[in-house]
């Protein structure tokens, strides 16, 4: 009886969340282009669909996701193995982005750039080519970044020495890169954060934030995202320099 | 509906197809290493299988409604008809694309209170920082970034200047509020903008770029078209900064009134 009350709770808090997007939608649409939409009945039935896939998210998020990304950063912290708890740290990082379809999506795109300003030769198979090396080196990039995030929860280091300079290497490394490739390993920095990665990389490091003496969850849990967005930035230019 | 339905398990075995890398890394590390089971074996598959509809209903929903609707109502802001130009030539001025600001900061913004993870995010933030952080409050923050950055980016794509002046002159703001900041914050703000960009923003971005350097004349859609998501990524970590900095002042005032 209390899950039919929270997944009622859950449905009325999606429309909530929905409702900005409809408004300024339907605002733009009969008032400023000024013509009906084009098809009401599609949008109605997407908007149902985008709201009960809020609900079913946010119910297995609370269900799953966030107590086993805890429970998995306090049973390795409590093992007391630092070896393995970096190797889980790095393999996460490199496994969710790995399969990332918006990343795919992105190194295909920036394959094309690549192939039309003759980096590279332009065919199907070498810009297929380039297209994973790019994959992997962000996919790496974001495992690298981590387990330095986990690295850093441990040590007790302060975050903001490490973003500052990673941004001021990203900054310096910009004049040297080739020009085709600065937007894409801007972008790529965003891209690589998906759904399933952000929630549970929140609990690992929200849970070894906990489990270690010392550490407050909210001052230290927090920040292994910004580590999974700053380093794809350098690997990519740096991938761009090399190649 | 038997086609409907094929469709819909399409989709959902391409979200499985997707997560599966994750779930063998946990099992693997759940068994060799940790060796112990997990503590609610029932609940967690429970609540993975919620997950896997929850992504797929929503990805689908916004395929079907969303993400078209917002791609036509780009092009028709963008078409040099709507912008009542005089020889129906597309406009390289920045002042004729006024409607696309707008119409870019809005969804923007809006796209971002419906973002999963934001979602994921800030109520673990609520959680954790016992209600000091409120999650509408960061919500709220994280969206107006968005919509200055889309605004910031669609002036950019028209003008055709380089992303990086943008970046170097975000990042010393960044730099600078850090130092200002409570300490408390900075942690989370480093991480939202990673999170904002995620399911939803990034198509309609993407999408908005886009549209706007292919009907805008001497951009070309493959090279100017990026570089947007980078800029809303970095702005909401300038909003959040500031709505932390507004909390304290307004928290140390109320404060000094009192004693």
């Amino acid at each position: 009886m209390l899950g039919l009350k929270r997944f009622f709770k859950l449905i009325i808090s999606s429309c909530f969340d929905l409702m900005p997007i409809l408004i300024v939608v339907l605002i733009f649409q009969l008032l400023v282009i000024r013509q009906p939409l084009a098809d009401v009945g599609q949008l109605i039935i997407g908007s149902i669909m985008v709201v009960l896939g809020l609900t079913f998210f946010l119910l297995g998020l609370e269900q799953s996701l966030f107590p086993i990304g805890e429970a998995m950063a306090v049973s390795l912290a409590r093992k007391g193995n630092v070896f393995w708890l970096l190797l889980f740290s790095f393999l996460l990082g490199f496994g969710t982005t790995i399969a990332e379809p918006a990343l795919f999506a992105i190194t295909q795109k920036a394959a094309d750039i690549a192939g039309s300003a003759h980096m590279i030769e332009n065919s199907l198979t070498a810009k297929a080519d380039y297209a994973l090396a790019l994959r992997l080196t962000v996919a790496a990039s974001v495992g690298v970044a981590i387990v330095l995030g986990v690295l850093r929860i441990l040590l007790g280091w302060p975050l903001h020495y490490f973003i500052i300079s990673g941004y001021i290497i990203v900054v310096a490394m910009t004049p040297f890169a080739p020009a085709e490739i600065i937007g894409i390993a801007f972008d790529s920095g965003g891209v690589t954060t998906s759904t399933i990665t952000v929630p549970l990389v929140t609990a690992l490091g929200i849970g070894l934030a906990n489990s270690i003496k010392g550490r407050n969850p909210v001052t230290d849990g927090f920040g292994l995202i910004a580590f999974a967005s700053l380093l794809p930035m350098i690997f990519v230019m740096t991938f761009g320099i090399v190649r | 509906m038997s086609e409907w339905f094929e469709h819909f398990l399409r989709v959902f075995f391409e979200t499985v197809h997707n997560v599966m890398p994750i779930v063998v890394i946990i099992i693997c590390f759940q068994l060799l290493v940790i060796r112990k089971p997990l503590p609610h074996p029932g609940k967690a598959l429970l609540g993975f299988i919620n997950l896997m509809i929850g992504i797929t209903f929503f990805l689908d929903g916004l395929n079907i409604a969303l993400f078209p609707v917002g791609e036509l109502m780009a092009k028709q802001l963008s078409a040099p008809e709507f912008m009542n130009l005089p020889d129906g030539q597309a406009s390289s001025n920045w002042r004729d694309y006024g409607w696309f600001y707008l119409f870019g900061a809005c969804i923007g913004s809006a796209a971002t209170l419906a973002e999963p993870s934001l979602l994921a995010v800030a109520h673990k933030a609520e959680e954790i920082s016992g209600k000091t952080i409120s999650a509408w409050g960061l919500r709220i923050a994280v969206s107006l970034g968005v919509a200055l950055a889309i605004g910031l980016g669609i002036f950019r794509i028209v003008t055709g200047t380089p992303l990086n002046y943008y970046i170097a002159a975000a990042y010393t703001v960044v730099i600078i509020q850090t130092i200002f900041a409570p300490k408390l914050i900075i942690g989370l703000a480093y991480d939202v903008g990673g999170v904002t960009t995620s399911t939803v923003t990034v198509p309609i971005v993407t999408a908005l770029g886009l549209t706007l350097s292919s009907s805008v004349p001497g951009r070309n859609p493959l090279l100017d078209g990026f570089g947007l998501i980078s800029l809303a990524c970095l702005f909401p970590i300038i909003s959040v900064l500031c709505y932390a900095q507004l909390a304290s002042w307004r928290a140390k005032k109320r404060h000094s009134n009192h004693s």
